[in-house]
């Protein structure tokens, strides 16, 4: 009995992996732009940047294709029901990177209208620091919550 | 430094007001940038409707309600509004009055409260319905009261926040933790029945377009 060389290329891999790579791959953002960090995360969308080499530039208008949501700006007392409702209608699993100091701590807006830290409404996965952070450091930060992504384990 | 330029109070104005209310309810007041004066807080509204409605004046547009919180001189606060004329293009008849733009002061104490136990101001809803959202702001932040408003609710805070923020009193760092939930504003019934009037209203629109071709243009339109 032979054993039959099988045609084409075949790469062997455990199927979390799998499903590791192709979580981190294709991360779609919801469209959550709060502020004028919005415009810089815009920035890195477009052509200059251009998030789409790392798979994540399809920013979606609906929570229920997304699976990333980058809070981007400061997030305001009355916003913040609407943040959290948005977060709770995308389908699992779903991540959250909190961009530039006003979204990660309030920032300048020290005061009565601002929450400070959206780490009080949504779980966040990644702080981008920086007011507001350059393109780059968004970018950066997406690779730091791929390499997260890498990480989890489907069998917890 | 040079001494600012005074903008005077125009004469024509005043002298039109002063027609209907008297003298000393209008009093106009130093400015650098567009005629102002302080005007009693019982003649606002018999003043805006001169204003409003006398063909050489034809303030049409309200443009902004703001307000003042001077704590702790007495009387503390003052709601300041904007009007402009747009002109020739949109007076009637044309032309009768010329663009301009005027900036009227309520004096508001707060020892005199009213509805709601607020400081209160007449409500310009009836003449501007611009005023309704403009007024609710400041309701809102200052805590003026407008009598008259059909619908003072706060704007811009939670609806369930207490205090005015902007007042001087009011402490900007408030320690307090933010709320992740609020109710719905519709009921799933009255959502569904949304979505149903919205697909028959464009079903029905639909079948317009297609019934009756669209009206070619011709030379003479």
């Amino acid at each position: 009995m032979t054993i039959e060389e099988p045609q084409g290329s075949i790469l062997t891999t455990s199927v979390e992996k799998m499903v590791q790579w192709a979580r981190r791959s294709a991360i779609w953002p919801v469209t959550f732009g709060l502020a004028c960090c919005a415009i810089e995360m815009m920035a890195m969308a477009a052509g200059r940047y251009d998030v789409a080499r790392f798979g994540a530039e399809v920013f979606r208008g609906s929570p229920r294709q997304s699976d990333l949501m980058i809070v981007a700006g400061r997030l305001s007392r009355k916003m913040a029901p609407v943040l959290r409702r948005i977060y709770d209608q995308m389908p699992e699993p779903k991540w959250v990177i909190s961009m530039g100091a006003c979204a990660s701590c309030g920032g300048v807006f020290d005061n009565y209208a601002i929450v400070q830290g959206v780490d009080q409404i949504v779980p966040v996965d990644v702080f981008v620091p920086g007011c507001p952070p350059r393109p780059e450091a968004l970018i950066y930060g997406i690779v730091q919550l791929q390499r997260k992504i890498d990480k989890q384990r489907m069998s917890a | 430094m040079e001494t600012p330029v005074q903008i005077p109070f125009d004469a024509q104005v005043l002298d039109l007001v002063r027609e209907k209310v008297p003298a000393d309810a209008i009093e106009p007041a130093p400015a650098v940038d567009m005629p102002t004066a302080y005007v009693a807080r019982e003649h606002m509204l018999a003043v805006c409707e001169t204003l409003r409605d006398h063909p050489a004046l034809q303030f049409s547009f309200l443009v902004e309600i703001t307000a003042a919180d001077y704590h702790p001189a007495t009387p503390r606060f003052e709601v300041v509004y904007h009007f402009a004329c747009l002109g020739e293009a949109f007076a009637q008849p044309a032309g009768a009055a010329v663009p301009r733009r005027l900036r009227l002061k309520v004096r508001v104490p707060d020892n005199d409260l009213g509805e709601q136990s607020l400081p209160w101001a007449h409500s310009l809803t009836p003449l501007w319905p611009a005023a309704n959202w403009l007024e609710r702001e400041v309701f809102d932040l200052f805590g003026v009261a407008f009598t008259g408003h059909p619908d003072l609710r706060r704007i811009l805070t939670p609806d369930d926040w207490t205090g005015y923020p902007l007042r001087k009193d009011y402490p900007v760092q408030v320690r307090k933790d933010a709320a992740s939930w609020s109710p719905m504003q519709l009921t799933v019934e009255e959502f569904a029945a949304n979505v149903r009037a919205t697909r028959a209203a464009s079903a029905a629109a639909a079948r317009t377009r297609v019934d009756e071709p669209v009206p070619m243009r011709t030379d003479k339109d």
